[in-house]
């Protein structure tokens, strides 16, 4: 509407004639409809056949869409097709990236509370989305991710010195100390920058996805890629959740949407975050390619990716949700006390029945790959490892002051430069009021 | 609601194809009062704000030799957005455009041909949702492409808002030294009173966007600047809001160079020299303006300069402040509500700034907007006016 009228408007202020209008591409008469037919034919529907009978489609008569697991909660393989499609080694590479993230965020978790750092969110129970979509992903597959996907850092190659910087915004922080902790990014490992923003990332997957496509179209010989977003399933009731779907499905991004089902959104349960199918049932209607999976299962995880990624690149491309169910077992963050909306029981009795860790561990175990010895070696180095990172990123020196001016604008505007030598001013004449020693320059950085 | 709209309009027009209706000339929309010597309509056809020959559209120094030494054609403000959009698309495949309608020519027609000319995969509708236009295209610039998003009207950016402030602004400097940004983006949204847009097809919301690090904020006055200033800001590398005001659409019509060029970002244009008022404007009242600084010559043997900002945000303090010191008076017009508009800023600036407030021989006036919405019935009350402009120069004067 609000274009029919203005434009009347703009052609009656004009001064040159009309342009003539361009030929409908599809003329609506192509979707009419045809009399005595079965079917709809509205260009809003095509193929919905005429029922006389009248009956509203109730969400309880249609079972829950099934969830894809292929271990079980003791390490047996369900799936009978199922073969691993890696090695020995490589599976204990996976496992180890899992327990790395489960190992730092506890000492991490506890480093916040000891004041030494500002904020941490651990990911304890959804290592294995993480950890496990990444490693079927090709390494140059862009990703989005929300905040709780430590694992796809660390299984793309992140070291223990790039978590920390990140965390204590050291000087050798890519972030350059700009942003809350967690809030990782990496340009080598093709993940863009965490921002606090829920949701914001999935339409923006959708377009980053439409610019792999086209760009290998332009140029065949660009290597087929595609995009991961991560996504919680209280981000899915942003309106960014419905705008990155639909968005992708009508343009055919090739992009991977992976929601971690967790079953809580901080203090909200999922029953009071939507009363539908999951996050699951709604990429149907979009036109989408839906499964869900057991996220607690690296294996489910990883063939249902790797599955969503060929499949994403069908087609000339199309988008493909995920969604894995797992439970949150920390906190939301090192700001929240969950014991305060949730039974303590509740939680030991995740932590203790079913844990991704312990999943991959009885599985490993049973194919006598890992044992008792091995769990205490690799926990053990694992710590002292993390640890040593950890003293090591404590006592780096912050970046410069002047990267607070930095980078808003590609260069410095006249403003900024301005402000920069006022801040200077200030540091000069107030010495006492303001601790510029952790900063890598001082002051001085603030020069011209 | 939409829809119910569309429909009472589609009747509307149904009626009035079938029923003569007797036509008193009062009660038309482009008519003013009888009497009037100062709100009378602008004549764009006479404007010295448009080139309307090749030799004065060459002129400008700001040209590139090889554009000056080229031709022209005349175009109106669409034609022009649409010529420069046609030249980022040939000259860098990584441009894409997108957004509601775009894809037929666009509902102001600045997009017509482009999909023909260059694929409906660059040139192409989305679904109808802003904040997934803004996201989709902060992705694609992300990636290295560049994007132009277009929002159908700047009354509906709001939607978008939190991946502009948020995302858009935010990018490059939370990525930091891993360098990405979304300066490829480029968002073009038409703005501006137009008669009866009313509520929702008339806002001018760029003092919103210019509290906002990160963004530019360009606002064209003439299909020549529009040109130049759209591929200045598709090839920057910062995102961009361009805002169009949509009643020069078809209403301004100028000789515009043929050739690819730019003008320069965040730099002012002074259209007019004068010593004794400095009027700072952008966009369509720069007319108002205009008309008002010939009655005002005219009448009180003044000259007054004119200075039209072209980029609100970050913009040119040193020209304005340059022109306040010579002039020691100054006045600034914009449609949008005066409290917090740009005029504020450019205010405050002018008096926090020791060598120029020393200069000051009158407080700086604002004229804009009153602090309402747009009211559809009202609005030839509601947005500066030749009348208002014209009182305001003899008050600053007076003082």
């Amino acid at each position: 509407m609000r274009s029919w009228t203005l434009r009347h408007v703009a052609q009656r202020t004009t001064a040159l004639a009309r342009q003539p209008a361009l030929p409908f591409v599809r003329a609506a008469s192509s979707v009419s409809q045809r009399p005595n037919s079965d079917h709809v034919s509205f260009p809003g529907a095509l193929k919905s056949a005429f029922v006389s009978s009248l009956k509203f489609e109730n969400p309880e008569s249609y079972p829950a869409l099934p969830t894809y697991r292929v271990v079980d909660q003791h390490g047996v393989v369900v799936d009978s097709s199922f073969t691993p499609d890696i090695g020995d080694e490589e599976v204990i590479r996976l496992y180890k990236d899992m327990v790395f993230i489960s190992i730092m965020d506890l000492i991490m978790f506890d480093a916040q509370r000891q004041g030494r750092l500002s904020f941490y969110m651990v990911s304890a129970g959804e290592e294995a989305v993480s950890v496990g979509s990444s490693s079927v992903l090709d390494r140059e597959d862009v990703m989005f991710c929300q905040y709780r996907e430590q694992g796809v850092f660390k299984e793309r190659g992140w070291t223990v010195k790039d978590f920390m910087s990140q965390l204590f915004a050291n000087k050798n922080d890519p972030g350059r100390g700009r942003s809350m902790p967690v809030h990782y990014g990496s340009k080598e490992l093709n993940i863009h920058s965490i921002s606090s923003p829920l949701a914001t990332q999935l339409p923006q997957a959708s377009g980053a996805a439409y610019a792999l496509k086209m760009q290998r179209l332009q140029d065949p010989n660009v290597k087929p890629r595609v995009v991961a977003a991560y996504f919680g399933e209280g981000a899915a009731s942003e309106g960014d959740f419905h705008a990155a779907l639909n968005i992708a499905a009508t343009r055919s991004c090739p992009v991977v949407f992976i929601c971690r089902n967790n079953g809580y959104a901080i203090s909200t349960p999922t029953l009071d975050q939507y009363r539908g199918d999951g996050i699951a049932s709604r990429g149907l209607g979009y036109g989408i390619d839906t499964i869900r999976v057991d996220g607690n299962d690296i294996w489910a995880v990883r063939e249902a990716t790797k599955k969503a990624r060929n499949m994403a690149l069908q087609d000339g491309g199309k988008p493909v949700l995920i969604e894995a169910m797992t439970y949150r077992v920390s906190h939301h963050s090192t700001s929240d006390d969950s014991f305060a909306y949730r039974a303590r029981v509740e939680v030991e009795d995740w932590k203790r029945r079913d844990n991704p860790i312990t999943r991959l561990r009885k599985w490993m175990e049973a194919k006598g790959i890992w044992d008792e010895a091995k769990e205490k070696a690799a926990r053990d180095s694992l710590r002292k490892e993390i640890l040593k990172g950890f003293n090591e990123a404590e006592r780096e020196k912050k970046p410069p002051i002047r990267a607070m001016f930095e980078d808003v604008y590609e260069e410095l505007t006249d403003d900024l430069k301005a402000q920069m030598k006022e801040l200077k001013g200030m540091l000069d004449k107030y010495p006492e009021e303001y601790d510029v020693g952790e900063f890598e320059g001082g002051k001085d950085s603030l020069k011209d | 609601m939409k829809h119910r709209a569309l429909h009472q309009l589609k009747r509307a027009v149904a009626r009035s194809s079938i029923v003569r209706l007797p036509l008193p000339l009062a009660r038309c929309y482009s008519t003013h009062p009888p009497n009037a010597k100062l709100n009378i309509p602008i004549d764009y056809a006479t404007t010295p704000l448009l080139a309307h020959s090749s030799q004065m559209a060459l002129r400008s120094k700001e040209l590139p030799e090889e554009v000056r030494n080229g031709t022209t054609k005349k175009m109106n403000l669409f034609q022009a957005i649409n010529d420069a959009m046609g030249i980022a698309l040939s000259e860098d495949e990584s441009v894409v455009i997108f957004g509601e309608d775009v894809a037929f020519g666009g509902v102001f027609r600045c997009t017509m041909r482009l999909a023909e000319t260059h694929g409906a995969d660059r040139v192409f509708n989305t679904p109808l949702t802003e904040q997934g236009i803004m996201g989709f295209g902060i992705g694609l610039a992300a990636e290295g492409m560049r994007p132009i998003a277009e929002i159908q009207f700047a009354d509906y950016v709001y939607p978008a808002f939190d991946q502009l402030v948020n995302e858009a602004a935010k990018f490059r400097y939370r990525d930091g030294a891993c360098g990405r940004s979304v300066g490829g983006l480029t968002v073009r949204m038409p703005c501006g009173g137009v008669g009866h847009g009313g509520l929702y097809h008339s806002q001018s919301p760029e003092s919103l966007f210019t509290h906002i690090p990160g963004l530019r904020v360009i606002m064209p006055r003439s299909p020549a600047q529009a040109k130049g200033l759209l591929l200045a800001a598709i090839r920057s590398n910062d995102p961009c809001i361009f805002l169009e005001p949509k009643i020069l659409y078809r209403a301004a019509v100028e000789q515009v160079p043929t050739a690819p060029y730019e003008l320069p970002l965040s730099k002012a244009e002074v259209l007019k020299e004068g010593k004794d008022v400095t009027i700072v404007s952008y966009g369509q009242p720069l007319y108002l303006c205009m008309a008002a600084i010939k009655q005002a010559e005219q009448d009180l043997g003044i000259s007054v300069e004119l200075i039209d900002l072209r980029t609100v945000y970050p913009w040119d303090k040193k020209a304005v402040f340059e022109s306040v010191r010579k002039t020691g008076r100054v006045m600034v017009v914009h449609e949008a509500m005066v409290n917090a508009g740009v005029g504020a800023e450019v205010a405050a600036a002018i008096q926090e700034d020791p060598d120029t407030f020393n200069r000051l021989e009158a407080p700086v006036a604002r004229v804009a907007g009153w602090s309402i919405h747009n009211p559809l019935l009202y609005e030839r009350f509601h947005l500066p006016d030749v009348a208002r402009i014209y009182d305001n120069i003899k008050r600053v004067l007076k003082y």
